[in-house]
């Protein structure tokens, strides 16, 4: 086997990155910190930085983080979209900073940034997720059968069957949608579209036998009858679930007991 | 609490001299009703999706109902200047307008009553100002809906 020969007429061909076309531009990241620690008031911060605007915004959080302020303080885990631990409201919108590029968010202006609505601020943008988690452990998310015995063999279901739950099964619980609800702003009381979501996700899979149970918790005073279909939930989804959808056909499953 | 001397002027966090610290810090701003292990209690009842659903349907209802009222009562046939006291006499010698007329008074109040319901348990946050604004909205509404269908029923078109 012969081994390729890389092509380098293209890297030599092109033309040293000179200062003038540097990718770099200077954004404005206002941030709104609060440390209990310091003062009972949360505050806005500018930071000034160069940043690619092919970068992220989680990059600019770190870039202010790592060189800036290391006082700043934030979640992230995978940083890429999938562990959902950095949504947070940036110019006013619940987005996940991992998924955010500085490009699309108009970088002319500053940036604002800000922790997730509706639940405590701890510190910057951390805020406690224990009351959202409460929501979601509620609806009892998670597979319940009537047999006794353990199964044999795999619970098997037809393609159309697994294709009935699917959009709700892309959920990774980062509480942009809870957070972004007019209705649990005013009330925690509200189980929110995270959990309706994940119920959802149970209610309509052929394998799991409790779905009566779980539309009988979300048939309560504080359960799916108080969505007001704003779809403030749908638009910050950053996994793109349809999630009044899916309440709405929590509902229709409530109405017509067919599911 | 800490035994360094923190003044407690309004001027705000100057060096050294902060209103809080690790020790002391200040109170976090807790969302209005958050769910806990024990909230909500659950009800078990259906009231919920007969609210929902009775305002959809008596949403559609009151769209012909309401229509129809306006146009009889504004445009068609004179328009508002024939309205008097022999008019409504005349309409409600019907049963047809009796029943139109309390189907609407009943179906509005009823739709309007449920719709500020749904306001107030969005919006107010303390049980008290929830209880106390329920309490008003409930009495304003049984007393409109007893007097409109004490008028529907009992007028007399040879009062004097």
């Amino acid at each position: 086997m012969a081994t390729p020969v890389l092509d380098k007429a293209d890297a030599a061909g092109s033309p040293e990155p000179g200062f003038a076309d540097s990718p770099y531009i200077t954004v404005t990241m206002r941030i709104r910190r609060f440390n209990p620690e310091v003062s009972a008031e949360a505050v806005w911060e500018d930071f000034q930085l160069e940043i690619d605007p092919k970068e992220r915004v989680l990059d600019a959080l770190h870039k202010i983080k790592w060189d800036l302020d290391g006082t700043l303080t934030f979640r992230r885990s995978c940083a890429h979209g999938i562990c959902g631990s950095d949504a947070m409201r940036i110019n006013g919108k619940n987005r996940l900073a991992c998924k955010t590029l500085i490009k699309d968010i108009n970088p002319e202006k500053p940036i604002t940034v800000e922790a997730i609505k509706g639940l405590t601020v701890l510190k910057d943008l951390v805020v406690d997720m224990e009351p959202f988690f409460q929501a979601y452990r509620d609806v009892m998310p998670f597979l319940i059968t009537k047999e006794t015995n353990e199964p044999t063999r795999e619970r098997l279901q037809t393609a159309e069957d697994r294709a009935r739950f699917d959009d709700t099964t892309k959920c990774i619980l980062c509480a942009a949608c809870t957070s972004s609800c007019p209705v649990f702003w005013n009330d925690g009381q509200y189980f929110g579209p995270a959990a309706i979501v994940n119920a959802h996700r149970f209610i309509f899979d052929s394998r799991d036998e409790a779905g009566e149970q779980r539309l009988e918790i979300l048939n309560d005073k504080d359960g799916v009858w108080r969505c007001r279909t704003t779809f403030n939930c749908t638009d910050a989804c950053p996994r793109g679930i349809e999630v009044t959808k899916a309440i709405a056909e929590v509902k229709r499953a409530l109405i017509t007991r067919r599911f | 609490m800490s035994t360094t001397d923190t003044t407690a002027s309004g001027i705000g966090p100057v060096e050294g001299a902060s209103l809080y610290s690790v020790d002391n810090p200040a109170p976090v701003i807790e969302p209005p009703r958050q769910r806990t292990k024990k909230t909500p209690k659950s009800t078990r009842g259906n009231f919920e999706l007969a609210a929902w659903l009775f305002m959809r349907l008596s949403g559609v209802v009151l769209v012909v109902l309401v229509i129809g009222h306006l146009l009889i009562q504004l445009v068609l046939d004179g328009g508002v200047s024939k309205i008097g006291f022999a008019f409504v006499a005349g309409r409600w010698a019907s049963p047809f307008w009796q029943v139109w007329d309390l189907l609407m008074l009943w179906l509005a109040m009823l739709h309007g009553t449920n719709g500020l319901r749904t306001v107030i348990n969005d919006y107010a946050e303390r049980p008290n100002t929830r209880l106390w604004l329920k309490g008003l909205l409930y009495t304003a509404t049984v007393f409109t809906i007893l007097l409109g269908t004490l008028v529907i029923f009992t007028f007399d078109p040879n009062i004097r």
